[in-house]
């Protein structure tokens, strides 16, 4: 039994490799005394947070690109364009009432998409239509900004924002856990539940993964491959006015929203693209990888090599991602694709 | 500017755009890159134009605002076809590969002035191609989608590079570096009109090598690469030379076309000047002129140049008065609508439209 256990772990000698790499760095403030046990789970704390609104724009990714194998990449826009609606919306009725319009709206907009660009678009080569999303990304980015307005506007979802303090007894200083953030996180959670419920139990969440395994085989028993494709994007939309929410009210509804989107990119491949728990766990590596990487790392380079600051948040999450798809290159969870001629 | 200026020429010559009675009598005649008589006059003609015709008739004002930056994004546009439009190979990370060939060439001009501003293109060039490799290395396990990402790794990556590392801007403070006019073998290049004949020839050349590359035993490996990776495997192309190859030639052309971005058109740039959106602009730029196409890098340039002077113009035309953020908005809306449209109705861009009207030029009037 135990052999067949080694054997299994020299098979795949990278993963383990990689494994023990991220695991080391992760042990390693701790281990050489560079942060205290309470400074090191602040950060790790801090790390699954912001991992968790990381998950939550890849979510929108996962789904889209499992229903029909779109990769999205105006999902950044469409937290941009949820958010401004929202924001500007609100400043003339309740905020409750902003979001429903605002869902209307990228309900609208799903079937926009749908008519004018996966129509016309069907069957062709995976790059075109990521090049086609690329185009309504810059559509929607000017189109938002030019119908509600290019400031920084606020949204207030009436999130307690100052941080709490706990096991101040434990550990010297206690630990410094954002309200905001786990109220995002406890939302982030409820969010993938629904989800989780709505795929797994409802009649559409079936006809939904009939179709992300395989097109034809669902169109011939009838499922309406058109009629999906909107629901999808809807609930993409849905899930971009979430992410829009909880963004917006933390960092101001604003341009740099789209950006973010970026940094899902990279999660929802390190997931595997086509699984939801993929999306989250991603999420939260890349979140704990990232903060570790700037808080430990970036303090170690800007010693070692006399560099301007840290900053390397900025790629660190790419980086790491494509180290992860050098060993497996289908992400955690995706689906092993075998090449035929 | 060019390409209307050569539909009007052509439509002039109508009837004589024929090819019977040119019988080719050798392989090289078959082989030639332009095989009908009346396209090689053509081109004579246009190039003849472009070098005397063009420096004594456009202002300092068009020369500097429009077809320079048009001239230097053809040739990154062009480094980008090859990789997207004739490997398949799809890259977000250009203008990363770009910012190498700047820096590099802004490096070399402080620390060794005495160099020919030729062989720091040169040198910049190459060592933008050796990160090109790099950086090109997963696309050997990784494909597609997966690519993008690998990519756009690189160009955050080199993003922060370029504004974190001292050593790129020579310790500048500030983080931004500025340029001192180019002197070549005693040819001071320092008016518009100068610039731009040196960016022209430079397009000439690599635009010519580019072609030949394209239609040689690399190319045609590089497009069985992209028409199916595996198959071509299988019939003998290896991928790491095809890949590999595409990734260094197209990062040359970046790192080439970097350089003179930076020197003759910036003079002066800050780190964001090679920024991810830059990429995507190339990439718009190379979707709307024609994926794996020359003459289709040369019309998303002039189209990418000339878009915001349209927009600039027609609502003043129209009496409508919008703020510049407006026109910007206006301007991503096009560019992105656009995208949208060329996908769904002719996906290989501006250049197959003058393809087809050469077609019909060639039929005329009777198209049977």
């Amino acid at each position: 039994m135990s052999s067949a256990i080694v054997a299994r772990l020299r098979q795949h000698w990278p993963v383990v490799l990689l494994a023990t790499l991220l695991a080391a760095g992760l042990a390693a403030p701790l281990a050489t005394g560079v942060a205290t046990t309470g400074f090191f789970l602040e950060v790790l704390l801090g790390g699954l947070m912001a991992g968790v609104l990381y998950s939550l724009v890849a979510l929108g990714f996962v789904l889209i690109y499992k229903a029909s194998g779109v990769f999205n990449f105006a999902q950044g826009a469409m937290v941009l364009f949820a958010a401004l609606a929202t924001a500007r919306l609100a400043e003339h009725m309740p905020l409750a009432l902003a979001a429903a319009l605002a869902l209307l709206l990228m309900i609208g907009f799903a079937v926009i998409v749908e008519r004018l660009v996966l129509r016309p678009l069907v069957n062709q080569s995976a790059v075109a239509l990521l090049m086609a999303t690329l185009g309504i990304s810059t559509f929607l980015e000017g189109f938002g900004q030019a119908v509600w307005g290019n400031d920084i506007y606020r949204i207030d979802l009436g999130l307690p924002k100052e941080p709490m303090i706990v096991g101040a007894q434990r550990f010297a200083g206690g630990i410094l856990i954002s309200r905001e953030d786990l109220a995002a996180a406890i939302v982030v959670g409820a969010l993938v539940l629904v989800l989780g419920l709505f795929f797994q139990k409802t009649a559409t969440g079936r006809a939904l993964r009939a179709v992300a395994d395989d097109h034809l085989a669902a169109q011939a028993i009838g499922i309406p491959l058109n009629r999906i494709w909107v629901i999808v994007w809807s609930v993409a939309g849905f899930v971009a006015l979430i992410a829009g929410l909880v963004w917006g009210s933390k960092l101001g509804v604003q341009f740099s929203l789209s950006q973010v989107a970026l940094k899902g990119l990279p999660v929802a491949i390190l997931g595997g693209l086509t699984s939801v728990p993929g999306a989250i766990l991603g999420g939260l590596i890349i979140g704990v990888g990232e903060k570790f990487a700037e808080v430990f790392l970036g303090q170690a380079l800007a010693r070692w090599f006399h560099l301007e600051g840290g900053g390397i948040e900025q790629w660190f999450a790419y980086v790491l991602v494509l180290a992860f798809l050098l060993v497996r290159p289908e992400g955690l969870f995706g689906e092993r694709h075998i090449d035929r001629v | 500017m060019n390409a209307t200026s050569t539909a009007s020429d052509a439509s002039g010559a109508l009837m004589l755009y024929r090819e019977n009675g040119q019988f080719k009598t050798s392989y090289a005649a078959d082989q030639q890159l332009l095989p009908i008589a009346q396209d090689r006059w053509f081109m004579v003609a246009l190039i003849a134009f472009c070098f005397f015709a063009v420096p004594l008739i456009a202002s300092d004002y068009v020369l500097r605002a429009l077809v320079i930056p048009f001239l230097i994004l053809t040739i990154a546009a062009i480094g980008l076809n090859i990789l997207v439009g004739y490997c398949g190979q799809i890259s977000l990370g250009s203008a990363g590969f770009m910012g190498v060939g700047a820096y590099v060439a802004y490096n070399l001009t402080v620390r060794v002035p005495q160099l020919n501003f030729l062989v720091v293109l040169l040198l910049s060039g190459g060592s933008a191609a050796l990160v090109g490799i790099a950086f090109g290395t997963p696309s050997l396990r990784i494909k597609g989608l997966y690519l993008a990402v690998a990519t756009l790794a690189a160009q955050f990556f080199l993003d922060w590079a370029f504004a974190r590392l001292p050593w790129f801007t020579a310790d500048s403070p500030s983080g931004s570096v500025s340029t001192n006019p180019i002197e070549l073998l005693g040819w001071r290049v320092e008016r518009p009109v100068d610039k731009y004949l040196l960016v022209l020839g430079l397009l000439c050349l690599l635009t010519l090598a580019g072609k030949n590359l394209s239609r040689s035993h690399i190319g045609r490996s590089w497009m069985a690469t992209r028409d199916m990776d595996v198959a071509a495997e299988v019939i003998g192309v290896r991928p790491i030379v095809a890949k590999l190859s595409a990734f260094a030639v197209s990062s040359f052309y970046a790192g080439v076309a970097g350089a003179l971005w930076g020197f003759i058109h910036l003079g002066s740039w800050e780190p964001a000047a090679f920024s991810v959106t830059m990429s995507l602009n190339l990439l718009f730029m190379i979707i709307i002129g024609g994926l794996g196409s020359m003459v289709g890098s040369f019309f998303g340039a002039a189209f990418f140049v000339l878009l915001p002077l349209l927009l600039n113009r027609i609502p003043g035309m129209l009496g409508i008065d919008l703020s510049t953020a407006m026109k910007s908005h206006m301007e991503a809306m096009i560019f992105g609508g656009l995208i949208v449209i060329f996908l769904a109705i002719e996906p290989h861009g501006l250049a197959r439209l003058w393809a087809i009207g050469k077609e019909k030029l060639r039929i005329w009037p009777f198209p049977h």
